[in-house]
């Protein structure tokens, strides 16, 4: 399949008052169309900043990058992709029905289809007859849900998630990872996934990037052998296992480098 | 009623019942302590007063008593202080005294002077209701000139780093200047090339409250985080409505809490523009009073002025709260 996001010796130094961090260093990667690629390593392994750049939120000092074909600014302003943060970033002074107007307002969404793609989003991640709650009225989870209906609701054909459930409980998380599958299942989107936990990463994606600190890179990519049809209690079968052991591996051997 | 403080205590009379006391014993301590004040700030007079009815005075000299600590003279006389609460030209007027002008320049100047609003069919200018309308006219056009120039200011400071270091270091020298020295100034200027009436005023009184607003709405635009403005990227947001949808909208706590501060400083800055001109309006009144000795009229208008201020500040504070709510803040 034809590569959706293509990153040949990607280098990104950043420069600080201590001198240059060397942030993103010889990182080449193909995300083919319809993936679900996640990026694990430990803070300050340049996960974060990778999706970053693919969303022009940063700029690579070195190598190439496209998105969709074009530069990441080209992809950014021809609106290719939807962001979700870490934390879910609603806009206390909007409802959620409002909140995920935004984008469509911002866009220029007429009235009409404003009001029918935020029912279908809401839908999607489950949020039905939330629409006229204000953020503070709903959990931390719902709120990120919300978020990530945010960035569905103006179907860019990438979905681009910096540790969105970084800051959910165990519980919350489980049964967020499972809407996750359903929803990449449902629309077919390409999604890049930023985590720091292996069961997550191994249990959503079809391909595991790990990456290590100082300077940021890639040490491993992992085609996951799993189905695409994933119960939760998949992390229990010996495939699952084997291959967070080999991401445990991967993790491991960039930290003795 | 076992569960009564805990029920009570969430509703609106609970909240009175635990408010007044404090509130009452503070407002009749402040009372208390003034009717004290009024008898060694009157003393000079309240006994000269006593001397013309009669009754000896220690010392009996006028030019002794003069020299004499104000509060010496009190301890030797204490049976001839009755009058000081009741002098006519007294230097501190008591609370009542101060109540009863209030109520003679609004109430009963309206309803029975020859130029009071039933009889003329307008508002006496010899009234307190008459000058008030005219400071607040003043205060008014000023809070809206100066919030506005100080939110379009604020936009221009966080879009535009010229801005930024141009006119906030100029904001901030022109409130260093003293007020009470620019505004003749103002005003004088102002009148050289033909404008006065309310707007010199209003001038002053803007010059005053811009400042706040700035201060306020720069912090207010600004506080959106980097995650916010990041979003606001990856939708690929103008910065116009970056603006509308984003700065603003995060901003207006920022700005009703600076609006509470503009509005009070505008009526300060109307009434110190009323001092040079005479021409009506609270502050005039109260430079009228000290030229005639008239303190009961100073403290009428002094508490008039203050109550004016609280009813704004009150004003713009009911309009927060409705416009929060709105919002969907927290009730």
């Amino acid at each position: 399949m034809a590569a959706v996001i293509q990153a040949q010796n990607l280098d990104l130094t950043f420069q600080t008052g201590d001198g240059p961090v060397h942030a993103l260093k010889d990182v080449s990667l193909d995300i083919p169309k319809g993936a679900f690629v996640s990026f694990i390593g430990p803070s300050g392994c340049g996960k974060t900043t990778f999706l970053r750049c693919i969303a022009a939120l940063e700029h690579p000092t070195g190598g190439n990058l496209t998105v969709n074909g074009m530069t990441p600014d080209e992809a950014r302003r021809a609106r290719a992709y939807g962001y979700v943060f870490q934390a879910a970033g609603l806009y206390p002074w909007r409802t959620i029905g409002r909140n995920i107007a935004l984008p469509l307002e911002i866009m220029g969404f007429s009235r009409a289809e404003q009001k029918e793609r935020i029912g279908r989003v809401l839908d999607l991640v489950d949020l039905a007859g939330f629409e006229k709650k204000f953020p503070w009225q709903l959990s931390g989870g719902m709120q990120q849900r919300a978020s990530i209906a945010r960035a569905l609701a103006f179907d860019a054909d990438i979905l681009l998630m910096d540790e969105p459930f970084g800051a959910l409980d165990e519980i919350v998380r489980d049964r967020l990872n499972e809407e996750v599958l359903r929803l990449w299942a449902a629309t077919g989107k390409t999604i890049g996934f930023v985590t720091h936990s292996i069961p997550e990463a191994v249990y959503l994606s079809t391909h595991i990037v790990v990456m290590s600190p100082r300077p940021g890179r890639i040490t491993d990519v992992i085609e996951s052998p799993l189905p695409t049809d994933r119960p939760l209690d998949i992390r229990d079968t010996p495939e699952f296992i084997e291959i967070a052991h080999r991401v445990r591996e991967g993790l491991r051997s960039g930290y003795e480098e | 009623m076992s569960d009564a403080p805990e029920t009570r205590s969430r509703s609106t009379s609970g909240t009175l019942a635990r408010w007044c006391p404090p509130v009452v014993a503070m407002i009749l301590v402040v009372i208390g302590l003034w009717y004290v004040a009024v008898v060694p700030m009157n003393v000079q007079d309240t006994l000269t007063q006593a001397e013309r009815a009669g009754v000896t005075i220690s010392p009996e000299s006028a030019v002794a008593r003069r020299d004499l600590g104000n509060w010496a003279l009190v301890l030797s006389n204490i049976d001839a202080l009755g009058q000081s609460w009741s002098l006519d030209r007294p230097r501190l007027p008591a609370p009542h005294q101060v109540v009863a002008e209030l109520y003679k320049s609004t109430w009963v100047e309206e309803t029975t002077g020859r130029r009071g609003i039933v009889k003329s069919g307008s508002l006496s200018n010899r009234g307190l209701v008459y000058h008030t309308v005219v400071t607040l006219n003043a205060t008014l056009l000023g809070f809206l000139i100066g919030s506005t120039l100080g939110i379009l200011l604020a936009v221009g400071i966080v879009h535009s780093r010229v801005m930024d270091m141009s006119v906030m270091p100029w904001a901030i020298i022109s409130q260093t200047i003293p007020i009470v020295a620019l505004a003749p100034m103002i005003i004088v200027v102002l009148y050289s090339i033909g404008v006065q009436g309310l707007l010199p005023k209003a001038v002053i009184s803007a010059y005053l409250s811009f400042f706040p607003v700035v201060v306020g709405m720069v912090k207010g635009l600004r506080s959106p985080d980097g995650m916010q403005m990041d979003l606001m990227r990856t939708y690929n947001a103008a910065p116009m409505t970056v603006l509308t949808k984003l700065r603003l909208p995060a901003s207006v706590p920022y700005l009703f809490a600076s609006l509470k501060i503009a509005i009070a400083a505008s009526l300060v800055g109307a009434i110190v523009g009323e001092l040079p001109v005479q021409k009506g309006g609270l502050g005039a009144r109260m430079l009228a009073g000290s030229y005639y000795g008239q303190t009961a009229q100073i403290w009428a208008a002094l508490f008039l002025a203050a109550g004016l201020a609280a009813l704004l500040v009150w004003a713009i504070g009911a309009a927060e709260r409705r416009t929060l709510r709105r919002m969907g803040a927290k009730p």
